[in-house]
């Protein structure tokens, strides 16, 4: 398994050495998306919050992308992680734009609130 | 354990941390500034696994515009996150489990994956020696390239979201005096002024 590993004295890209592996970013990605959900449900009537909790699902999704680019050598998923950040950029302004127009007509950011359109 | 491998941990710790806090602070002004930090560790991560420009770009974009959209549209809305907050306690337990079960899924993927054979040499776009090229232009140098396609629909998204924030928070008040130019312009001063005689003892009837 080709392994690249960024070694900050030296500045170099490393082959193989270094005790931090794939697993390590993987394993904290994981924690960061767990955390992301789990954010998701614990504030069920605030949106702002659920709007930071997707911001961090989003991060999760781009520290795996980077890793994976990281240790295969492969400046694919970099690129990638830019349009993913484009998307969570474009997703934040217009998450906002509805939050304040609701907050405008409804005098709250309660989630359970939002139920006009339900018929 | 070299420096590298103790900046991993201690950038790691932060950010999860950081994260943590983000889901279980009780003033949302908090929340996001703990979103900032978690930002920035994971900027920190990124210059470790050698993707400086996507770092530097995760803080231009992620802590200059989307953090600082948030804290203003926080401190803009006038609502009571008290009681927002005061029932966070009932949905700890479904959270718990659907994050503990989803973790234990993950595990199971992490733990049993391999490399194919031969995935070197079926790279999309391998890294060059960064003696020869650094990070920015190799990145450059492929996205306007092979993706300059995606790169030109992501700037149309951006367009959509600019056009659509702007159209959704736009609001003429009716209770505001406001210059129109317009009205100016076309003002003619003939019209503007009349004079009329009134005679003593009578008001002006319109």
């Amino acid at each position: 398994m080709p392994s690249r590993h960024l070694d900050i004295l030296t500045g170099y890209i490393c082959r193989g050495d270094g005790m931090i592996g794939l697993e390590h970013y993987l394993t904290v990605a994981a924690a960061l998306f767990v955390i992301g959900i789990f954010g998701i449900f614990l504030n069920r009537k605030n949106v702002i919050v659920i709007l930071m909790s997707v911001e961090l699902m989003l991060l999760a999704v781009n520290i795996n992308l980077v890793a994976f680019s990281g240790f295969l050598g492969d400046l694919t998923g970099q690129v990638f992680t830019l349009f993913v950040l484009t998307v969570a950029a474009a997703e934040a302004a217009i998450g906002l734009a509805i939050l304040v127009c609701f907050f405008r007509n409804r005098g709250s950011i309660n989630v359970e609130d939002v139920n006009v359109m339900k018929g | 354990m070299g420096i590298a491998d103790i900046t991993f941990y201690v950038f790691a710790t932060t950010l999860v941390a950081a994260a943590l806090l983000v889901v279980v602070a009780r003033n949302p002004v908090h929340s996001v500034l703990w979103l900032i930090l978690a930002f920035l560790s994971a900027a920190g991560l990124f210059v470790l696994l050698g993707a400086e420009f996507v770092a530097m770009l995760l803080i231009i974009v992620y802590v200059g515009a989307v953090a600082v959209l948030f804290l203003f549209v926080v401190m803009m809305l006038d609502v009571d996150f008290a009681a927002l907050k005061a029932e966070m306690v009932r949905y700890i337990p479904l959270a718990g489990l659907i994050g503990i079960v989803l973790l234990m899924q993950l595990a199971l993927v992490y733990g049993t994956w391999v490399y194919s054979e031969g995935i070197d040499q079926h790279l999309g776009s391998p890294i060059p020696p960064l003696h020869e090229v650094h990070n920015t232009r190799a990145i450059g140098l492929i996205l306007y390239d092979r993706y300059v396609l995606p790169f030109q629909l992501s700037g149309l998204i951006l367009l959509i979201a600019m056009v659509g924030a702007i159209l959704l928070t736009l609001r003429h008040r009716q209770d505001v005096k406001r210059q129109n130019i317009l009205t100016q312009i076309y003002r003619d001063p003939a019209k503007a002024m009349e004079l009329r005689d009134v005679k003593p003892g009578q008001g002006l009837r319109r």
